[in-house]
């Protein structure tokens, strides 16, 4: 079972937002790099794998702008391409994209306000990397943005907007598996709950649409054609992405769904909530008789915390990282 | 980030703040006949109340309030309170003032934290309003203030989504980040540990509409259910068994909001401030910000429309202290952690030729009151400023 091991101390607490903690292994390096939202500014820490160095930097919301309160960033996510790794962060003022150490500001794309009726909040959200060249951003209008980024340099254009969702867009998740044919490269959440699966390319095509029962679903995952995502009533729920079709409905969690994470080598999934609790799940596929299983393997409850980021740190899942609201640290567990 | 945040705010703190000051003033009063001519008496007591309710509910400040905006800085929104406290012939010092919304605040951050649905925090609202008609019972006037602002929050809220007051809930939650005042009520009661974070329970009823965690079903392609585990957990949850009310009147079901002071109970606050988490609280805004006077321009608007009450008796007659002695109180004031003062903006109100025209034309509405003692800031209070004129 996962036994807690020594926590990294943050110079700022985690923010209640969703999704709010990424890890990055960089390839051929002995290092983990965190990333946690604050509000205004979000923490990068680089750990040795030896757990005795640590090196911490701070970015900054780029304010674009005359504002009158401090701009928050709703999300920090490290995007993995073939040939580049890019850190992006999202805001209420639009998306800034920097190398992956955070050293260097290579693209800035600014939301455009006048989209957005008055009284509505503004912000960009959701971020994954999609068919080896793209990455897509969401935004509280429901836009889905794709941008097109070069093997290197600062050229970066928007090659296209997927306008499908009507609500806020929540999460973003690429296949981390292998996809049985006509079952998608990206599923995109929205605030209403509606799920959208598609292919990556040129243009994007869009293969289904999971309709919404009327829960909010903050997170998602798509592995071997399977999309998992949580909700706010606190279920995971397994979906068929070529197909839309409910294969598993589990009650996970007491409270709101945080955070999920796949780890795509063994098909653990990771789930973190309000009511305190992880939970690390199994999934299992089946090609050959269409099975879709999930199972319970281990609960850990960090006390007086509401969970609002969880990411494993291998792609085994045989160790995990959680931040919670108000904390100043990144709670870890192994096996 | 959500643009409809602020109303929510600020009448949850007015509630705490009224829950406090009821509880003061009945531990400080005397009964009417023995009281001498600077003493508190029931009178003056439910005088006050109605002055500040009044004040709160003032129809104009209202309407601006629930204009859709983004929240104001903790220090816009201190002043905020500052004034409205005064709003009447009670006084408060400094140490008071901010003890008093040292409590206000960690009670509100409290209550939106262990809201079971984010939706909750509606009802968290009603509660606070059910409390405050009940306390202008007597006077039909401001009951119908009180009762015109809930029928526009049920007209606002409403028609929400389950993620717009989750919007709506992190972004109170990006707001009261960092604030670790423990405070002795709930640290007896056991809600907050000694570091200042709160307990959060994982037992007792889930949220409407969450089912107990444990149950996993899974289908087959034509939708049957073919298989059903269960897991257990630490948690030991319950069944809801019934939703609170979201009308004008109804059972809340939710005892979040409601009054947790009473004359018995005094409220103390402990100001630890060794926590390096405070670091980033206080490092923010600590640069005057020129646009803060944008925000003065607002506040300075809304705040016109209020009558600031002269104080009839003697400075010390009238005045309410947060804690148990003046001794107390003066000891509070001298030992407050630097980095837990609420220094009020530093506002250059002279600098552009339109900002100040602008500013001396509202600024010349206001009713001047008579020069407030110079409080204990060094450089240009916000009231000071608008005393001065």
């Amino acid at each position: 079972m996962y036994r807690k091991e020594k926590s990294i101390q943050l110079k700022s607490s985690s923010a209640a937002l969703y999704n709010n903690l990424s890890v990055l292994r960089p390839p051929g390096r002995q290092l983990l790099c965190f990333s946690a939202v604050h509000g205004p500014s979000v923490t990068v820490v680089s750990a040795a794998a030896d757990g005795l160095g640590f090196s911490h930097r701070q970015l900054q919301a780029k304010e674009g702008g005359m504002a009158l309160s401090t701009c928050v960033l709703t999300q920090a996510s490290w995007c993995v391409l073939p040939s580049r790794v890019l850190l992006v962060l999202t805001s209420q003022k639009g998306i800034q994209m920097y190398e992956s150490d955070g050293s260097i500001m290579v693209y800035w794309h600014a939301l455009d306000v006048t989209e957005h009726p008055p009284a509505q909040a503004v912000f960009a959200r959701g971020i994954a990397a999609a068919g080896g060249r793209f990455i897509c951003v969401g935004t509280s209008s429901g836009l889905v943005l794709v941008f097109d980024i070069p093997p290197k340099g600062t050229n970066i254009t928007v090659s296209e907007v997927l306008e499908q969702h009507r609500d806020a867009i929540t999460d973003i998740a690429a296949e981390l598996g292998r996809a049985p044919d006509g079952a998608g490269d990206l599923v995109t959440a929205d605030d209403a709950g509606t799920l959208c699966v598609w292919s990556a390319g040129e243009e994007f095509t869009l293969l289904s649409k999971i309709p919404a029962f009327g829960c909010t679903c903050s997170s998602v995952k798509l592995w071997n054609g399977v999309v998992a995502a949580g909700y706010g009533n606190g279920q995971i729920r397994l979906y068929e992405a070529a197909t839309g079709l409910l294969r598993a409905e589990v009650n996970a969690h007491a409270r709101w769904i945080y955070a999920l994470d796949l780890a795509p080598q063994a098909g653990k999934l990771l789930s973190g909530a309000e009511d305190s609790f992880v939970h690390v799940w199994k999934l299992s596929t089946n090609p050959d008789t269409n099975d879709v299983e999930i199972e319970h393997c281990h609960a850990e409850c960090v006390t007086d915390t509401q969970v609002c980021g969880a990411r494993f740190c291998d792609p085994e899942g045989n160790s995990f990282a959680v931040t919670g609201y108000d904390l100043s640290e990144i709670f870890r567990y192994a096996r | 980030m959500s643009a409809r945040t602020l109303p929510l705010l600020f009448l949850n703190l007015g509630g705490e703040m009224l829950y406090i000051l009821d509880q003061r003033l009945r531990a400080q009063s005397i009964p009417g006949e023995k009281a001498r001519k600077d003493e508190w008496t029931d009178v003056d007591r439910k005088r006050v109340m109605n002055d500040i309710i009044t004040t709160m509910f003032n129809k104009k400040f209202m309407e601006e309030l629930f204009k859709p905006q983004e929240l104001y800085s903790k220090k816009a929104l201190r002043t905020v309170y500052d004034r409205l406290a005064h709003a009447s012939i009670m006084r408060l010092n400094q140490a008071s003032m901010d003890k008093l919304y040292d409590l206000m605040t960690m009670a509100f951050k409290y209550q939106v934290l262990l809201c079971p649905r984010p939706k909750d925090i509606l009802l968290v609202t009603f509660n606070h309003l059910d409390a405050i008609k009940d306390f202008v019972r007597d006077s039909p006037g401001i009951l119908n203030q009180v009762d015109e602002t809930f029928r526009q929050l049920i007209e606002t809220y409403s028609c929400l989504s389950a993620g717009e007051f989750q919007l709506i809930r992190q972004t109170l939650l990006i707001f009261f980040q960092d604030m670790h005042i423990r405070v002795s009520i709930f640290l007896k009661d056991k809600v907050q540990n000694s570091n200042g974070h709160f307990v959060l329970p994982i037992s007792g009823p889930v949220p409407w509409g969450t089912e107990v965690p444990g149950l996993i079903r899974m289908f087959n392609r034509n939708g049957d259910e073919v298989k059903r585990t269960e897991f257990t957990t630490d948690g030991n949850y319950v069944t809801p068994q019934r939703e609170g009310s979201f009308d004008l009147f109804g059972d809340r079901v939710l005892k979040l909001g409601t009054n947790m002071y009473s004359v018995s109970r005094p409220v103390e606050t402990h100001i630890s401030g060794s926590s390096k988490n405070l670091a980033s609280h206080a490092k923010e805004n600590i640069t005057p910000n020129p646009l803060a006077k944008e925000e003065l321009n607002f506040l300075a608007r809304l705040l016109g429309g209020l009558e600031v009450k002269k104080p009839g008796g003697s400075e010390t007659g009238f005045r309410l202290n947060l804690f148990t002695t003046d001794e107390e109180e003066e000891h509070a004031a001298l030992t407050r952690p630097e980095e837990l003062s609420y220094k009020v903006i530093n506002i250059e109100a002279t600098q552009e030729p339109g900002r100040r025209a602008e500013l001396s034309r509202i600024l010349g509405e206001l009713e001047v009151a008579e020069p407030r003692p110079a409080s204990s800031g060094k450089g240009e209070d916000l009231l000071a400023l608008m005393d001065g004129l």
